[in-house]
C-alpha cells in the first residue's frame, strides 16, 4: 500500500528542530549546575564520584544559614507590605470609568519595572547611605523597604488581573441584598480576590529572594542574602558547595512556581 | 386580567438620566413618569438601548437619576444606597456568589440585614422549597444548571421580602422550553408571595404571557402604559403596534369620532369605522393599524382592491401578500385548513375585506 | 434639599478620594523606595565629586557629566573623548542587539512550536519554559559558567571528542556575556511570542495557502506580520534588561569585558566618582526610556491597524 505524504498546514521548515534544541540549551546548564553539586571532589574541575558531600557543608555552613534566614525574613516581610499595598492599589485601578489620576498611578506603579536595576540600585545606595548617617539606623529596614516597592507592581499584576475578571455584578448583588461596602468587600470580593492574592504574594516573594542587584547596593556590612552571599563567593575560587546551594534554592524556587501555578488556574 | 388598582409601590416621577461627558451627553430616559401597583407585575418592554434597565438600576439604586424622583410607597429613596432599599433585583447574569452555596447564597441578603441564625435558617429553607430546590441546597453555584440559577437568583433575591422585586431580563439566558416553564413558575411566584414585581424584558411574547400590566418603551421614553390587551389591541403608536406583532397601516382621512369610534375614509375610497388611540388629537390625516388576523382576503368585494403579490405557507397559517391599487401593500394572515390550501394564486385580483371593529387610529 | 445631580456629583468626588487614599501606601512605598531616589540621583549628578566618594553636597558642577564621554588629559589638560567609556557603552549596545537578535531567532521558531502543539501538551511546554524564567538569574548565570568554563561540560565533551586539544578560553570575554545573556533573556522572549502566536487564526494560514503561497511565504506575509506585536514586545523585553545588565558581565565577563551596569558600579565604588556614575545611571535610563517609547508607538500603531 502506498503511503499517502499529507500536508501540514502548521508545519514550517527547522522549527522543531530549533524549538527542541533551545529547549535543550534551557535545561543543560541547570543539569550541568545540579551535576557538580553531587561531586565528591572539593575542585571543580576534576569529577571523583557521586557524593551527598557538599549539600552537608553548605548546611553546615553558618553563613549559609543567617544569609538564608535573612532572605526569608526580608522577602517574608517585603511580600506581606507589596501584596497589601498592591490588593488596595488594584482595587483603587480598576472595574472604574477614567478618572483624574489613573493614568498617573499605572505608571507610577509600574515604574520600578521600566528602571534597570542597577540605575535603581545606586539611586537608593545615594539616598539610603545619607539617611544611615543622619539616623544612625542600618537595620534591614532598608532592604525591606526597597524589595517592598520593586515587589509591587509583580504583586499587582496577579491581584488586577482577578479583579478585571471578576463580575462587577457580584458586589452590586451583595449591595442589593443589603451588605454595606465593607460588608460587599469582607463577604464577596475578598474571597473572591484570595487566589488572586496568594498568587501576588508568592510572585513578590520569588521575586524578593531573587533579588541580588539592589540588595548588593543596599545592605550594609553583615547583611548578606543567600544571592549576594553566593555572587561574593563567585569571586573566589569556588567549591562545589555553592552548587549546592545553587540547587536547594533552585528546587525550592520550582516548588514556589510549580504551586503558583496551579493556584493561578484555579478558578475559584 | 387588568389587575385592581391598588396603592403605587413605585411611583417615577419625571426622571431623566443622562450618560456621557457634559460635551456629548445620551439620554437614558428622557423625562419618564410611570406608576407601578402594589402587587402587579408590572413588565418595562423595548429593545435594547430603550432604557428599561437603566430605569430598573435607578429604581434599585445602583445609579442615580439626572432629573426627577422615585418614591417607594410615597417616599423619595434617592438618599438611600442600594444596601437600604427593601427592593431586591434578579439580575440577568445572576450575580450568584461562585463561593458560596445554594443555601449561603438565599441567606446573604438576611444575614446583612443582621437577623438572627435561626430566623435566616427558617427562610431560607422555606425559600428552597418555594423555589423547589431543598435537593440542591449544599451545592456551589457553579455545580448547577442554568435553570437550577434562575431559581436560586430568584430565591435569593425573594429571601429578604423585599417590598418590590426587580428582574433584569432573567430568563433571556434559557433555552426555549425552560423559559416557558419559568414563565409560569414566575408568575405562580408572584402570586404566592403577593410581592410586586417589575419585569424588564425584550420579548413582546414574555411581556404579554405573564403582565398584569405592560409599559413599552422606546429611545428613553414611555409610549404607553396598559394591560396586554391594552397593548396589543389597542396601540396607541406606530412604534407601539409594530414593535409588539405584525400591523398593516393604512393612511387614512378621520372624520367624525363619536365615544371613542371614528369614520375613516382610506385612500381606495371606503369607509370603515375605528377606534381611536387614547391620546389622539384630531387631525386630517392620520394612520390607522389593522393586524393581519383581523382582515380577510376575498375574492369579491372587500374594502380595498389589489393583487396577490405573493402567498407564505407557515404551518399554522398562510400569509397572503397584497399589492393594494391605492398604493402600498397589506398582509393578511388566513387559519389553515387540513388538506385544503388558502387557494390564492399569485397574481389573482383579489379585495382586502377588513373585519368591524379592527381599525384602530393611531395617535401618531 | 440636595438634588439629584448633586448625590451623583457628591457620590463620585467620594469615589474617587477614597480610590486615592487606597492607593496610597503602594505610591508612597514606590515614591520613597524606587521614584523618589532617582530625583536624588539627578541631582547628584550635577554636583561636585566628594575625594572619598559621595559629593561635595551643593557643589555645582558639571564635571559627571563632562566625564561621560570626554576626559582631560593628565598631563597637559587638552580635551579628548573618553575612549573606555564610548567602548563600554558601545560593547552594551552591541552586546544587547545581539543577544536579542539571537534570541528572536531561538525564540520564534520555539515559540511556534509551542503554539502548534495539541493545547493539553502546550501548557507543559511553557512550564517548561517558565521555570527557567522564575529561577533566580544569578543561579541561571552561574549555571552557564558551568558549562562554558574551561572545564565546563562544552569544553570537556569538545575534548573527548577529540575536536580541539586545548579547551577553549570563553570565560571573561564577551562570548560569555553573550552566551549568559542569551541563556537568561531567551524566556523574556518566547513568552510574548507565544502569547501572539496562540491568538493566531490558523484560518489565514489556510487560506494563504489555498491562495498558492509557499510555505515561506506564507510564514514571511501572513504569520510574521500577524505576530508582530509579539515579536516587538518580546524583543523589547530582552534589549531593556540586557543594556542595564550588571550580575552576567560581572559573573561572566569578571572584570575584563565590562558593560554600562559594571561602569556605574565601579564609580561607585573603586572610582569614587558619584556624580559621573548618576550621570552615567541617568543616560542609561535615558537609553531604556528610548527603547520604551519605540515599543509604546509601535504598539500604538499595531493596536490602530487591528483595532
Amino acid at each position: 500500500m502506498a503511503s499517502r505524504r499529507t500536508f501540514d498546514l502548521r508545519s514550517q521548515p527547522a522549527f522543531s528542530f530549533v524549538a527542541l534544541f533551545t529547549f535543550f540549551m534551557l535545561y543543560l546548564p541547570i543539569a550541568a549546575l545540579v551535576m557538580y553539586a553531587f561531586n565528591a571532589g572539593s575542585s571543580m574541575a576534576v569529577w571523583e564520584g557521586v557524593s551527598l558531600r557538599w549539600f552537608y557543608e553548605a548546611a553546615g555552613n553558618e553563613r549559609v544559614q543567617e544569609a538564608a534566614l535573612r532572605s526569608a525574613v526580608i522577602a517574608m516581610f517585603a511580600a506581606l507590605i507589596a501584596t497589601i499595598a498592591a490588593t488596595m492599589a488594584a482595587i483603587a485601578t480598576t472595574r472604574t470609568k477614567p478618572y483624574p489620576g489613573l493614568t498617573f498611578k499605572y505608571a507610577f506603579i509600574n515604574q520600578p519595572l521600566m528602571v534597570p536595576e542597577i540605575v535603581t540600585a545606586v539611586a537608593l545606595l545615594i539616598v539610603f547611605s545619607r539617611i544611615k548617617v543622619w539616623t544612625g539606623y542600618s537595620g534591614l529596614g532598608y532592604l525591606i523597604a526597597a524589595h517592598s516597592a520593586f515587589c509591587i507592581p509583580f504583586a499587582y499584576l496577579p491581584i488586577r488581573a482577578r479583579l478585571e475578571n471578576m463580575d462587577l455584578s457580584l458586589e452590586t448583588a451583595a449591595a442589593d441584598l443589603y451588605a454595606t461596602k465593607w460588608q460587599a468587600f469582607r463577604h464577596v470580593t475578598l474571597p473572591l480576590l484570595r487566589p488572586g492574592i496568594i498568587a501576588g504574594f508568592m510572585l513578590a516573594f520569588v521575586i524578593s529572594l531573587d533579588d541580588v542587584v539592589i540588595t548588593e547596593f543596599v545592605k550594609s556590612g553583615g547583611q548578606d542574602t543567600l544571592p549576594t552571599y553566593m555572587l561574593g563567593q563567585l569571586r573566589r575560587e569556588t567549591t562545589p558547595e555553592i552548587n549546592a546551594i545553587a540547587v536547594a534554592f533552585l528546587l525550592f524556587s520550582v516548588l514556589l512556581v510549580t504551586a503558583f501555578f496551579f493556584i493561578n488556574r484555579r478558578k475559584v | 386580567m387588568p389587575a385592581a388598582p391598588g396603592r403605587n409601590a413605585i411611583e417615577v416621577r419625571s426622571v431623566s438620566k443622562l450618560f456621557g461627558t457634559s460635551e456629548a451627553q445620551v439620554a437614558a430616559l428622557d423625562n419618564v413618569s410611570v406608576g407601578i401597583r402594589e402587587n402587579e407585575f408590572f413588565t418595562l418592554l423595548g429593545p435594547s438601548g430603550c432604557g428599561k434597565t437603566t430605569l430598573l438600576r435607578l429604581i434599585a439604586g445602583f445609579d442615580y437619576p439626572t432629573e426627577g424622583e422615585i418614591l417607594l410607597y410615597g417616599q423619595d429613596i434617592a438618599p438611600l444606597p442600594p444596601f437600604k432599599r427593601p427592593v431586591n433585583t434578579v439580575f440577568q447574569s445572576y450575580a450568584l456568589f461562585p463561593h458560596m452555596t445554594v443555601s449561603q447564597n438565599i441567606g446573604f441578603g438576611l444575614e446583612m440585614l443582621g437577623k438572627p441564625k435561626a430566623e435566616v435558617e427558617a427562610r431560607v429553607s422555606a425559600m428552597l422549597k418555594l423555589v423547589k430546590m431543598e435537593a440542591l441546597k449544599d451545592r456551589r453555584t457553579s455545580q448547577i444548571s442554568g435553570g437550577q440559577q434562575q431559581r436560586v437568583a430568584l430565591a435569593r433575591a425573594l429571601a429578604p421580602q423585599p417590598k418590590v422585586l426587580l428582574l433584569d431580563e432573567p430568563l433571556s439566558a434559557l433555552d426555549y422550553k425552560l423559559r416557558k416553564e419559568m414563565q409560569i413558575e414566575l408568575k405562580r411566584l408572584q402570586n404566592e408571595t403577593g410581592i410586586t414585581f417589575i419585569f424588564v424584558t425584550h420579548d413582546q411574547e414574555e411581556a404579554l404571557t405573564m403582565s398584569d400590566r405592560i409599559a413599552v418603551m422606546s429611545s428613553g421614553r414611555i409610549l404607553q402604559v396598559g394591560s396586554p390587551w391594552d397593548i396589543y389591541d389597542r396601540p396607541a403608536e406606530r412604534f407601539v403596534a409594530d414593535f409588539i406583532g405584525d400591523s398593516n397601516f393604512l393612511p387614512a382621512s378621520v372624520g367624525a369620532i363619536e365615544s371613542g369610534i371614528a369614520r375613516v375614509k382610506l385612500l381606495s375610497g371606503a369607509e370603515i369605522s375605528a377606534t381611536v388611540a387614547e391620546g389622539y388629537q384630531p387631525k386630517a390625516e392620520a394612520t390607522v393599524a389593522v393586524r393581519p388576523e383581523h382582515a380577510t382576503a376575498v375574492r369579491t368585494g372587500g374594502q380595498l382592491p389589489g393583487s396577490v403579490e405573493n402567498v407564505v405557507y407557515l404551518g399554522t397559517d398562510t400569509h397572503i401578500h397584497i399589492k393594494l391599487d391605492s398604493g402600498g401593500n397589506f398582509t393578511v394572515r388566513q387559519q389553515n385548513m387540513r388538506s385544503q390550501s388558502c387557494g390564492f394564486e399569485v397574481g389573482e385580483r383579489v379585495g382586502v375585506q377588513i373585519a368591524a371593529d379592527a381599525a384602530q387610529v393611531l395617535k401618531d | 434639599m440636595t438634588s439629584a445631580a448633586e448625590i451623583v456629583r457628591q457620590a463620585e468626588r467620594d469615589d474617587v478620594r477614597s480610590r486615592w487614599l487606597l492607593s496610597a501606601p503602594a505610591l508612597l512605598i514606590i515614591f520613597f523606595a524606587a521614584i523618589g531616589p532617582l530625583f536624588v540621583m539627578l541631582a547628584y549628578s550635577f554636583m561636585a565629586k566628594g575625594d572619598y566618594g559621595d559629593v561635595r553636597f551643593g557643589e555645582f558642577s558639571l564635571d559627571g557629566w563632562f566625564s561621560v564621554l570626554f576626559q582631560r588629559d593628565i598631563f597637559d589638560d587638552t580635551i579628548g573623548l573618553a575612549d573606555a567609556h564610548l567602548s563600554i557603552f558601545w560593547r552594551s549596545v552591541k552586546l544587547s542587539l545581539i543577544t536579542t537578535i539571537v534570541t528572536l531567532a531561538l525564540g520564534f521558531p520555539t515559540a511556534y512550536f509551542i503554539a502548534t502543539r495539541p493545547p493539553h501538551t502546550r501548557e507543559v511546554w511553557v512550564f517548561l519554559v517558565t521555570i527557567p524564567f522564575w529561577t533566580n538569574l544569578l543561579i541561571r548565570t552561574f549555571a552557564m559558567q558551568e558549562v562554558i568554563r574551561n572545564e565546563g561540560i562544552l569544553n570537556t565533551v569538545m575534548i573527548r571528542l577529540g575536536l580541539i586539544d586545548q579547551p577553549i578560553q570563553l570565560m571573561y570575554t564577551d562570548a560569555a556575556i553573550l552566551f549568559g545573556m542569551v541563556y537568561v533573556y531567551l524566556p523574556l522572549m518566547v513568552l510574548p511570542l507565544y502569547a501572539s502566536m496562540e491568538k493566531l487564526d490558523f484560518r489565514l494560514v489556510e487560506a494563504g495557502y489555498d491562495l498558492y503561497a509557499t510555505r515561506l511565504r506564507v510564514l514571511w506575509r501572513i504569520i510574521i506580520p500577524l505576530v508582530r506585536p509579539g515579536i516587538v514586545a518580546g524583543s523589547i523585553l530582552v534589549f531593556i534588561p540586557s543594556l542595564g545588565a550588571y550580575v552576567i558581565p560581572r559573573v561572566l565577563g569578571g572584570g575584563k569585558s565590562m558593560m554600562l551596569g559594571n561602569l556605574i558600579e565601579l564609580q561607585f565604588g573603586a572610582g569614587r566618582n558619584w556624580p559621573l556614575g548618576a550621570a552615567i545611571s541617568i543616560t542609561l535610563m535615558a537609553m531604556v526610556m528610548v527603547a520604551l517609547l519605540v515599543y509604546v508607538r509601535n504598539a500604538a500603531r499595531s493596536g490602530a491597524q487591528h483595532g
